[in-house]
This record gives structure tokens, sequence and C-alpha cells, in this order.
């Protein structure tokens, strides 16, 4: 096949808000080739859960869903049994999930369906690239017509399957996320509970496991006894190695994260972005304060994790324990405007600061880094912070957002905005399918270094537009 | 006890990490800024009957564990054993009634982890890998009480493959030019070999999914299609898994090459996000056709986000995509500097910087070693993918070749990359053929050696010895 061969390179340009590099003709960015993106499939993928009810297969979605969104591919879990609710609006008991009632069968055929055609929408015309399917899927029946269903449509299939059968785990589990489900609304924690079991029962009979030898054709993997064990088979691409890297990586051990910035800096009172400096008076304080706060929580076996950068390990020696630095939690770097106010970038880079106004998750300081940026290199540390147990993470404040992003399922467009204040610790403890906060101010006072959105993001705006939302500062 | 002195910190001044200004040389220091993979060493214990892949994993996985910095050796029992009895006969040593044989391989396995508890005490390693077959529970029990008695944690690597023509394809790959097989024909050499693979067939116990299920281990199926994963303990076990997982045997070539000459290499300015100057632009086009001669089976491209790789790529008329991790070393407060500058405004950093290449961090910028913590995720997804042409810079180039090449991190930074010249990777047998294509167009030389005089106080002349021509 002939390869169109340029006696020269085309023209490049710049793109203003990220900084990449494009080809241009006529004053017109082109098409533009690929910039590396994570997802790297050249197709949209279904993930098809497997596994008796309160295995964890919803945890899974949820989480895994979240991951993914998170590091940039955008992913939708479909789960049936929301369907199933819609569709029924009230649920009596075990009964519907009897194997021998037709009528129940054919609603719950339906929902599946019903549930495969916005799997098709969302895929095919909404941009998605993962699609979760969070049901049973328990019987080969089942799971060929997904497989046919996908080949239909171009989908590549991944299978999750979840086997458990630790009485104790799958009890821990009702209680932590079926009681509150809305089935048993109207029910008292002993019925439920035995209403529950029989529910499982009804799939027992008819479960057909994954097969090492029927399956063999099949990209899966199998999750036995939380994590204790896997079988990988077949895993096709890039995004079926991350996905069966991070199931491989989270667990359900209780434990909690404490996220905080360094204390207040020198750079911070006046008003100064980026930089290296060390701590304020204040900010010495409040790492006592912190040394304190950690002494009388009585953590088990807390690791404390820091950046490279002065004043986060200023605040980390303050508490007499060992630490690690990490470089990957350095603060997003601002390039040309390293140690500037905000005043100042508006007189020298007025256009660069009004981008940054427009799409702040995606833009580029020059020379410099997006948040964008910042959570592709902060992957490998929510890898790392999924494998521990209790940690405390003395960051920064743009890193601090991308992070809590990650725990508290905020979209790219929330997450440059969150507030992370000094001088408070956030303290996230996962809790059934998500993440309770608790947010504990340490009692010292600190300058405010949050900057809202100005209402103005036009790039003629007037300074004082510009600037309207700027914290004070010396 | 909590300690209410707040400690002034100070900035070590190669790598640029901030420590306590401690005076007394007892205090240790608490923070850590070299990542935590384990607390404990490892030994990996390969499992597998012969021609199983027990060797090139063993040596791969070493490779990739010291490039990302955990100190890693593999300790193989074949070795030992063809010192011990410094002529092979044949298959008859490896019968399992030849007592007098068992002997000295038992010996052999005994003198083996004694070098691998040296190798932990006395010269820094963390990973020790264990290639022999190990196919005996026995065997296996003997290394799990030595582990335990010393503290080591063990994780098995079992490689299972029940495909003949793997096997034999195997066996001609790395088992002919075996020095067990020197004097020997292709045909006698396979016969002789396929005797030993039956000598330990006989007594192979695999690793049981019941009675093994407290061990720590990976089973690989068939070069890959399928892996059970037991019991994953740590992070480097974890990191140890995901790479295996990733690695693939398919025959392909890896491609690395720089941009084209860009006006800021003509100016012996280092960094920066200069375009390409006219002999890279040409350089550019002879890349291309190069590319259309080499005739090769879906190609991918990668380039930097910097507009000097990708106008090289931009002339090759192909998909490419951009990976921010390919970028040049920042090189923080000398960007766009000439050296002869940097002696000028920066004296004390220079001669740093020649004292250990390797881990000297620009102010303000990187090293070496934080390049290759970013460029990890890049090594990995070359390991998944087969045929790749990676256009990139000088830093970045001498970092990936390290990895595929074996080369320690003293020896990193000074690998020979001139721009214009691709060089082409064929993994073969356990490591990798080189090949060097000058591409005929004239570039600067961008390569600096590293000067006899590395002390702080040298003369400016003796600093700027080995600086390459510019404008």
């Amino acid at each position: 096949k002939d390869m169109p061969m340029e006696t020269s390179p085309r023209e490049l340009t710049q793109n203003p808000l990220r900084k990449i590099w494009m080809p241009y003709k006529n004053g017109l960015p082109e098409k533009h080739i690929s910039q590396r993106k994570v997802c790297m499939t050249n197709c949209p993928t279904l993930i098809v859960m497997v596994g008796l009810p309160a295995r964890g297969k919803t945890y899974i979605s949820k989480k895994l869903t979240r991951y993914l969104n998170w590091i940039g591919v955008p992913t939708k879990e479909f789960n049936v049994g929301q369907y199933r609710r819609e569709c029924l609006k009230i649920y009596k008991n075990f009964e519907f999930f009897r194997p021998d009632n037709e009528e129940g069968l054919k609603i719950r055929r339906q929902c599946a369906l019903s549930a495969l055609n916005d799997v098709r929408q969302y895929l095919c015309m909404e941009g998605g690239q993962v699609a979760v399917f969070d049901a049973t899927n328990t019987t080969r029946e089942r799971r060929d017509t997904i497989t046919r269903f996908a080949e239909q449509n171009g989908f590549k299939v991944f299978f999750v399957e979840s086997v458990c059968e630790d009485p104790d785990v799958i009890a821990e589990n009702i209680v932590q996320v079926k009681l509150g489900s809305p089935d048993y609304i109207d029910c008292n924690t002993e019925e439920a509970v035995a209403d529950f079991m029989k529910r499982i029962k009804c799939y027992e009979n008819s479960y057909q496991p994954l097969d090492e030898g029927l399956d063999r054709e099949l990209s899966y993997i199998k999750i036995m006894d939380v994590g204790r064990r896997y079988l990988v088979n077949r895993v096709l691409d890039h995004i079926q190695s991350r996905i069966v890297y991070y199931l491989m990586n989270i667990h359900i051990t209780p434990r909690s994260i404490y996220l905080c910035r360094h204390g207040e800096s020198d750079l911070n009172v006046r008003g100064r972005i980026g930089g290296d400096s060390g701590l304020t008076s204040r900010g010495k304080e409040y790492a006592k304060s912190l040394g304190h706060f950690i002494q009388e929580q009585n953590i088990k076996d807390l690791k404390v994790w820091t950046s490279q950068m002065k004043r986060t390990i200023q605040t980390a020696e303050a508490l007499a324990v060992p630490y690690e630095q990490w470089k990957a939690l350095n603060e997003i770097d601002a390039g040309v405007c390293e140690e500037m106010m905000y005043e100042e970038i508006q007189e020298h880079f007025p256009l660069e600061f009004a981008l940054r106004d427009q799409d702040k998750y995606r833009y580029r300081y020059p020379k410099g880094e997006s948040y964008e940026d910042l959570v592709q290199r902060l992957e490998p540390v929510i890898m790392e912070l999924e494998r521990q147990e209790n940690v405390l993470v003395i960051c920064h404040q743009a890193v601090m957002r991308c992070l809590l992003a990650y725990f508290l399922d905020k979209s790219a467009e929330e997450l440059p905005y969150l507030k992370c204040p000094l001088h408070t610790v956030l303290k996230l403890t996962p809790v059934a399918y998500g993440c309770k906060v608790e947010s504990i101010f340490l009692n010292v006072e600190a300058v405010n270094t949050h900057r809202d959105k100005p209402e103005n993001v036009d790039i003629s705006r007037p300074t004082e537009e510009a600037l309207l939302t700027v914290p004070a500062h010396q | 006890s909590m300690s209410s002195e707040q400690n002034e910190l100070t900035q070590t001044p190669l790598l640029k990490i901030w420590v306590p200004w401690v005076h007394s040389t007892l205090s240790r220091r608490r923070g850590s800024s070299v990542p935590q993979f384990t607390n404990s060493p490892t030994v990996i214990v390969m499992v597998g009957l012969p021609a199983r892949g027990k060797t090139y994993i063993s040596k791969k996985l070493a490779r990739y564990l010291n490039w990302i910095g955990v100190n890693t050796a593999v300790f193989n029992l074949g070795q030992y054993r063809r010192e011990a009895v410094q002529t092979y006969k044949n298959y008859e040593f490896f019968r399992p009634d030849n007592e007098e044989a068992m002997k000295i391989r038992r010996n052999c396995a005994s003198n083996a982890l004694t070098d691998i508890g040296a190798y932990f005490t006395k010269e820094q390693g963390q990973v020790a890998v264990f290639d022999a077959t190990n196919t005996t529970r026995e065997r296996r029990g003997l290394i799990l009480s030595f582990a335990k008695e010393k503290g080591y944690k063990v994780f098995f690597v079992e490689s299972v493959c029940d495909d003949p023509d793997i096997i034999e394809q195997n066996i001609m790959q790395v088992k002919l030019s075996s020095p067990d097989y020197e004097n020997c024909d292709k045909e006698e050499a396979l016969e002789d070999f396929l005797k030993r693979i039956e000598c330990y067939k006989m007594t192979y116990v695999p690793l049981d999914e019941e009675k093994d299920r407290h061990l720590s281990y990976i089973k690989i199926f068939n070069v890959g299609s399928r892996y059970l994963v037991n019991r994953v303990q740590d992070h480097i076990q974890s990191r140890i898994v995901y790479y295996l997982m990733n690695i693939h045997v398919t025959p392909r070539s890896i491609y690395l090459s720089r941009h084209g000459e860009s006006d800021l290499n003509l100016l012996g300015r280092i960094g920066g996000d200069s375009g390409l100057s006219t002999r890279g632009q040409m350089y550019a086009s002879a890349l291309a056709a190069f590319v259309q001669s080499q005739s090769i089976r879906d190609l991918k491209v990668w380039t930097s986000h910097m507009k000097r790789t990708i106008q090289t790529a931009e002339a090759l008329g192909v998909p490419y995509e951009q990976w921010k991790a390919l970028n040049e070393i920042d090189a923080g407060m000398c960007e766009e500097m000439t050296y002869e500058e940097i002696q000028d405004h920066h004296p004390e950093e220079f001669a740093l910087r020649d004292q250990d290449k390797y881990r000297y961090r620009y102010p303000k910028g990187e090293s070496y070693e934080d390049m290759v913590h970013r460029l990890e995720p890049v090594i990995m997804e070359l390991e998944r993918q087969e045929n790749v042409l990676v256009i990139c810079h000088q830093a970045v180039m001498r970092c990936l070749l390290a990895y595929f090449l074996d080369k320690s991190a003293d020896e990193l930074p000074y690998l020979r990359c001139p721009l214009h010249t691709v060089l082409k990777l064929t993994p073969v047998a356990y490591g990798c053929k080189v090949e060097s294509i000058f591409l005929n167009v004239q570039a600067v030389n961008t390569h600096r050696e590293k000067p006899p005089n590395v002390d702080i106080n040298r003369k400016t002349e003796d600093a700027l010895q080995t600086v390459p021509e510019h404008v």
C-alpha cells in the first residue's frame, strides 16, 4: 500500500490551551493525530461482571469505573438490578428470583436487554470507551448472549468473575450494602438477611462459573476469595492489562487515608504560586498540631508520604516518624509562572490566565504542567494507596485536588476547584460503595489560597474581572 | 517520644533532596527518598521443566528490576553445575537414580543459596532470582526453610507449557548453543535434551492450588495465555506480576531514534523546544524512506510532546502517538544554556553532574534517575507492543537503550546516541541484537564525555575539555 511521502514536514502550531504541537494548514489546525490517551484500544470494551449475589460485583464495578474515569477513560456502569427496580417498582421477596418463576425470568431478561441497549448507545453514540455490565451473568447462556451482542457491535469483551465461599465475607457484604438497598427499605435486619440468603440460593443451582477448559478462548479474570488468588486468561490489550493490574491491587481491609497539605509556606502568605519555600511560623505550628493529631488518632502502622519539596518535608519532620518522599507528589509545575502572583500572571500573560480559567483541567502552563498531566503522574501514587492500609499523604493544593477527585469520584470539571484549604486534614474512610470524608481543621490560622473561577473568562476581559476571585495576601 | 524541635532542612547538592540539617552523625535520616518496594529481601524461585523459558524470564525480570532501581541478581543453577562438573557427557547425569549426580546437584543448590544469602547481606541485593527447575516439593521446601530462617520473602514463578512446538523452538534458540552441547551436532543435542526433560518429568510436582495455597506465586501457562496468581504479598511482587503479564515472545523489532537535528542542537544549547534545522528536516525525510524500505508490519510510531520529535514524525506521513513521558530531561535552571554558560554561572553544579551523572538532578529540574521512573510506563507498553519506532531525545534514548541492553546506572548517561542514527533492537535468545543505521545526513555531535577532572575546584578549561563543537 502506498504511503504518502511528504517532502517537507507539515508546519506545526502549538495549541494554546494544552501546549500540544499539532500540524496546521492555511492557518487552521489539521485533524490531529493521537495525543497519548491512556486507553489505547482500538474499539470499545464491555466489561462483564460474573458472580452470585453478594460477591462484590457492584463494589468492583463502581470502583473500576471510578478509576478508569479518573485516568481519562470514559466509563459507565450499567447495573441490571436498577433496571429491574425501575421495571418492577416494588420488590416483594426472593420468590421473584426463583428459577421457575416464568414471569420473573421474562422481566429479568428484558431488563438485561434494555441495559445492553443503553450500553450500545453509550459506547457507540455517547463517546463511551468502557461499559461495565453489572449483573450476575451466572449462566453460560446469558454470557453467550452478551458475547454475541458485543461481536455484532464490534466491542471487546472482558469478564470479571468474583468467586467467594467464605460465609463471613458474604455476611459482611450483605450487612454493608444489601440491607440499605431499596429492595429492603421496609424490612428489619433479620428479615432482609433471611430473604437475601434465599435469593442467593435461587442462583446457585444454575451457576456455571467460567471454566478453564470450556471458556479458554474468552478474556477474563477470576477473582477468588476477595483477592487471595486470581486466574487471568487471554488479556488482549492495554486497557485490559491495566484493569487486571488495578483489580489485583485493591483490597477491602478497613483503613483510612489522611490527606493534607504542607503547613502554610512563605510563598503562600505572599500570594505566590509554586516554588520551593519553607514554612512560616504558623506553618510550623500546624506541623506540630498535625503531630499531636496523628498521635491522638492512634493509627495502626501509619505510613507517611510527602513530596520532595521543602514544605511538605518540613511538615513531616515535625511528626518524628519515618516518612517516604515521592517526587510524583510534587506540586503542579507552573512553568514560566512559577513563583508569580496571580496579579503578575495577569500582567505578563493575560491570555494564559484567561485560557486557564476557560479550562482549568486541561490548561498546561507554558513549560509546565496541566491538571491532566498531574493525574497521569499521580497514577502510581493512587495504585500504591490502593495497596496500602493507613496512610497520611502530606502534599500540595493541586495534587490534593487530584487525589481527592479520585476518592470522591469528582469529574474533570469539578476537580480543579475542589476546596483543599491549608491546615485542614481530610480523613477518607471507605464505606459501602463510596468514601466517608471527615474534615478536621487543626485550629491554626492560615492564608486562603483557593481561587474560584471568575465569571468573565474571556481573553479580552479587563484586569479587575480577571483578578476578581484572587484571595487576599500580603 | 515527640520532638518539639523543628529541624532545619538542607538540600543535598547532588540529588536536590531536602534532608534535616544534622550536626550529630548519630542522627538517622527519617525521610527516605527512595521508594520502599519491600521491607525484606525477596527470593524469586523459578519452577518448571527444562526449556520452559525459566532462564529467559529470570534474565528479563532481573534486567527490568535493576533498571527500575531494585538491585537484582540471577543465580543459575546450571552454571553452578557446569563449574562443579567441568565436562557434560549426556542426559544420564540427570537420571533420578544417579546417586552421584544427585549429590553434586544438591551441593550446587546449597552453594547457590549461600551465595544468595551473601548477595543480600554483603552486596545490598534486594531481589535474588533462583533460576533452576525446582520441580520437586522437597527442593522447594528446602528453599522455603532457608528463606524463613533468614527472614527473606519467597515468590515462585512457575512456567508450564505443553506445546511441543514452543518447546522445540526454545531448545533451538538457546539450548543448542549451550556450553553443554559445544561438540555436538544439532540432531544429537536435540535428542539428548529431550531425554533430559524426560528425567525431570518423572519427579515433577507442579505448584498445587490446594497444597500450596499458602505460598505466593504466579503460574504462567503456555507463554502467557493464562496466569494463576496466588497471595501477592507486597509492592515488588505486584510489580513483578504486572511485568510478567505484559511481556511476550512474539518476534518484533523496536526502533529508537532521536529527533532530527534541531536549531538549539546547532547552537550547542541543551533542552528547550526548538524546531528542526534544515539538516534535521532532511533526516526526517530520510527516516521516512528508511521506514518504508524496512516494510515493517503494523508499525506504531511514538514521539514526545516536543516540537522537534513531532516535526520528525510528521515527515513519515503515518499516524503517531505523543507521549509526554518521552520528553527530554528537564534541565531546570540550565534549560537552553550552553555548557560554557553552565560552567560560567553554575560551576559547582557542572562539576557535581560530572561526579555522578546518573543521580545528579538539575536545580528545579530532573536527573536520569527521575527519568527512569517516568519512562517506566513507556517500557511497560513497549513490552506489550510489537513493532514500534520511538522518536525521542538523547537522555531519553539513553535510558531506554540501557533497559534493552542491560546497562548499569554508571554507563547509562554516557551511552552513545548520536543524531540521525536509528538503532534497531531485535530480541534474540536471552538478549537483544542491535543494529545501528546512520541515515547519511550530517549532524552536529551532542555527546559530551566525562572529563578527567570532576573536582568542584577545577579550572574552566578542564571542565569544558570534552564539550563538543558547536556554532
